[in-house]
């Protein structure tokens, strides 16, 4: 939806490395970017954005991928180098920012343990959605520019030596929005989770449903509740770690009924965005609405979890779940 | 689109394609006092315009829009649920409240009976008068309105009785209280949890489907859809707003969403499509709210003969291939929870 803009995402425009490495957050999302999620709940309207925040939108896109960036959380002015080296945690206030899938199958598993599956599943333009470019040209420049056939990365590996099957909803692959291929390899990573007697570690970062793929990708939400309740009835244990931002119809389905649910500090959690928010109801948001530490003093998360820990704590909840 | 609403001082919101209609019943009224008031006989003239009325609304309504479509859903004339409790129901006993917080005027549920057929009813409610509106804020569902509907339709497992789900909604409330109450975790754990239940659920869509707040009640083993009715991911203008920085491209966006009851059969998301009297559901609500009835009858029936195992599995496969296309995705298991193996 229309709030990716505000979010500190990985770029937009890295064409040549198939394996996105460093992606530049602050510069916000790119136009085609930002329109490829919506959430599911976003069903009011959103306001034009102002000509204030047009002009900031255009201003920001043509800061080159420099040697600073500002924390969207804190505002402060971090070298980029210091945040790569701190696992793209800011500095000074703890936010963690955006991890692109590759990086975060890095960042979980042991080395050298991932073998991906379903890697060869595309999204198809079924309902040949058009607005500047068809939805069939736009998944052909994604697909070459990320390296990636879609959105959603499953496969087997370990944690600390425990063998899980992992699922990591990308960001930077059309805003991690869910479409059909998403929804489908979430329930098949769960049935393969089944059939190998696997936890299921399912990471996410969206948008929300993938609005060119209309109503089909609203189904998904179904689709991924329909394998977890077939899983669970099966005896099989789910870890949900919701990273920055998990918003709409992906956080009002799978992401929310895994068995643990935790967040990576600062995360942007929630059904509606922000804006959309503000706009329904004409009032300024609290300090710190829908980011983790709020979504569990509600009591909505079990845990927020820092990136340098969750090694150890994914273990640790394997093992729990393993019985005494 | 059968004209360009934009051309309209109605705006895109409105229903501009219907005005040569009300044009003519305008006319046909105006007839009907004269000859009440002169005691002249004017039936012929009347006879030409009703039939000149009759070719009208079948000539624009062959001819109807995606974004008209919306429209006709979002008519304020449209039977809504309390006319549908009132009319088609031979009792209704409303049960409030999610024993957690409140009780959410935006979903109404209780328990219902049709002809001898029993159910538990689950229902958008978005109110006639204003004030009933406001109360139920257009339709649109906080947290303890999604969990209401699953404490019922739990408490329609242990009865053993059928739930029939209307869904009528612009969407999930966006609300800072809706956020804090979970809205999103409410929503997936109805969805998640309406897989488990051992009893038939038949959904009918009746007037807008909207997005996450519509599926929150909106799973089923049975899902029907009226006529003019409409589901989709996203609003029509939350869709323009995104893409083209533009409501007024609402009507665009409606197309490209393929959000009707047609394409949505097409696609295979609906079961099936209940027709709604020539020009809509809001022209004759009562002739439309009997065609939902014999629905209901007919689904219900139809139901009621499965064992509550292969329903479950039933539902399970339904929606695990939802949509897809044949041999394009490996094959998922056949059955659905262990327990119903
Ligand atoms: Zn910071």
């Amino acid at each position: 939806m229309d709030e990716t803009k505000e979010i500190p995402t990985p770029s937009a425009d890295r064409r040549d490395d198939a394996v996105p490495s460093a992606p530049r957050e602050n510069e916000i999302v790119s136009k085609e970017e930002e329109s490829d999620a919506e959430d599911a709940g976003n069903e009011k309207a959103p306001e034009r954005p102002s000509r204030l925040s047009r002009l900031r939108f255009s201003k920001k896109k043509d800061m080159p991928g420099g040697l600073w960036l500002k924390c969207e959380s804190c505002g402060q002015v971090i070298y980029r180098k210091e945040l790569e080296e701190k696992g793209r945690v800011c500095p000074a206030c703890d936010f963690h920012f955006t991890l692109p899938g590759s990086d975060r199958i890095r960042a979980t598993l042991d080395e050298g343990t991932w073998r991906e599956e379903y890697a060869d599943l595309t999204p198809l333009d079924r309902l040949e959605f058009s607005e500047k470019v068809s939805y069939a040209e736009k998944i052909q420049n994604t697909l070459k520019r990320t390296g990636q056939n879609e959105a959603y990365l499953c496969g087997r590996g370990k944690i600390l030596g425990r063998p899980v099957v992992l699922g990591v909803l990308d960001f930077s692959f059309m805003g991690g929005s869910m479409g059909e291929v998403v929804g489908e390899k979430f329930a098949l990573a769960v049935e393969l989770a089944e059939r190998e007697s696997l936890p299921m570690i399912s990471f996410t970062s969206s948008g929300g449903a993938r609005m060119h793929e209309g109503v089909i990708s609203l189904m998904q939400m179904a689709k991924t509740c329909a394998a977890l309740d077939r899983f669970n009835a099966a005896g099989g244990f789910s870890v949900s770690v919701m990273t920055h931002p998990t918003t709409g119809g992906v956080t009002a389905s799978f992401a929310s009924v895994c068995d643990i649910t935790l967040a990576e500090p600062g995360a942007l959690i929630g059904f509606a965005g922000p804006r959309v928010i503000a706009t329904t109801i004409k009032q300024e948001l609290p300090p710190g609405f829908q980011r983790a530490e709020f979504m569990l003093e509600k009591g909505m998360i079990d845990a927020i979890v820092r990136r340098t820990d969750l090694r150890d704590t994914l273990a640790k909840l394997v093992d729990y779940a393993g019985g005494d | 689109m059968s004209e360009s609403p934009k051309s309209n001082e109605v705006g895109v919101g409105g229903m501009a394609f219907e005005r040569p209609i009300e044009e003519i019943e305008a006319k046909i009224s105006e007839l009907e006092s004269l000859s009440q008031s002169t005691k002249l006989d004017i039936s012929s003239e009347i006879d030409a315009l009703n039939k000149r009325l009759r070719e009208q609304i079948e000539a624009t309504y062959a001819r109807l829009g995606a974004w008209d479509r919306v429209n006709v859903a979002r008519n304020s004339k449209r039977p809504v649920a309390s006319e549908y409790i009132a009319t088609i129901l031979d009792d209704f006993f409303e049960l409030h409240g999610d024993r957690a917080f409140g009780d959410d005027r935006a979903i109404v549920t209780g328990l219902a009976t049709v002809e001898g057929r029993r159910f538990m009813l689950v229902a958008h409610r978005k109110g006639r008068t204003t004030k009933e509106r406001l109360d139920c804020n257009f339709g649109c569902a906080h947290p303890e309105g999604y969990r209401k509907a699953l404490r019922k339709m739990r408490l329609a497992e242990k009865m053993g009785l059928p739930i029939v789900s209307f869904v009528n909604t612009p969407g999930a409330y966006p609300g800072i209280g809706a956020e804090e109450r979970g809205q999103a975790m409410a929503i997936a754990e109805n969805i998640l949890a309406m897989f488990a239940l051992r009893v038939p659920i038949l959904v009918i869509v009746i007037g807008e489907g909207g997005s996450g707040g519509a599926l929150g009640i909106g799973v089923g083993d049975r899902v029907l859809m009226m006529e003019y009715a409409y589901y989709s991911v996203i609003s029509p203008e939350g869709c323009a707003a995104i893409l083209w920085k533009d409501g007024e491209r609402s009507p665009d966006a409606a197309e490209a969403l393929k959000l009707t009851a047609n394409d949505l059969l097409r696609l295979g998301v609906v079961d099936g499509i209940i027709p709604e009297p020539l020009g809509g559901a809001h022209r004759a609500p009562d002739d439309a709210m009997r065609q939902v009835k014999a629905a209901i009858l007919s689904a219900l029936d139809e139901l009621a003969l499965v064992p509550p195992d292969e329903l479950v599995a039933a539902r399970y496969r339904k929606y695990r291939t939802m949509a897809a296309i044949d041999g394009r995705f490996p094959a998922p298991p056949s059955a659905g929870r262990a327990d119903d193996r």
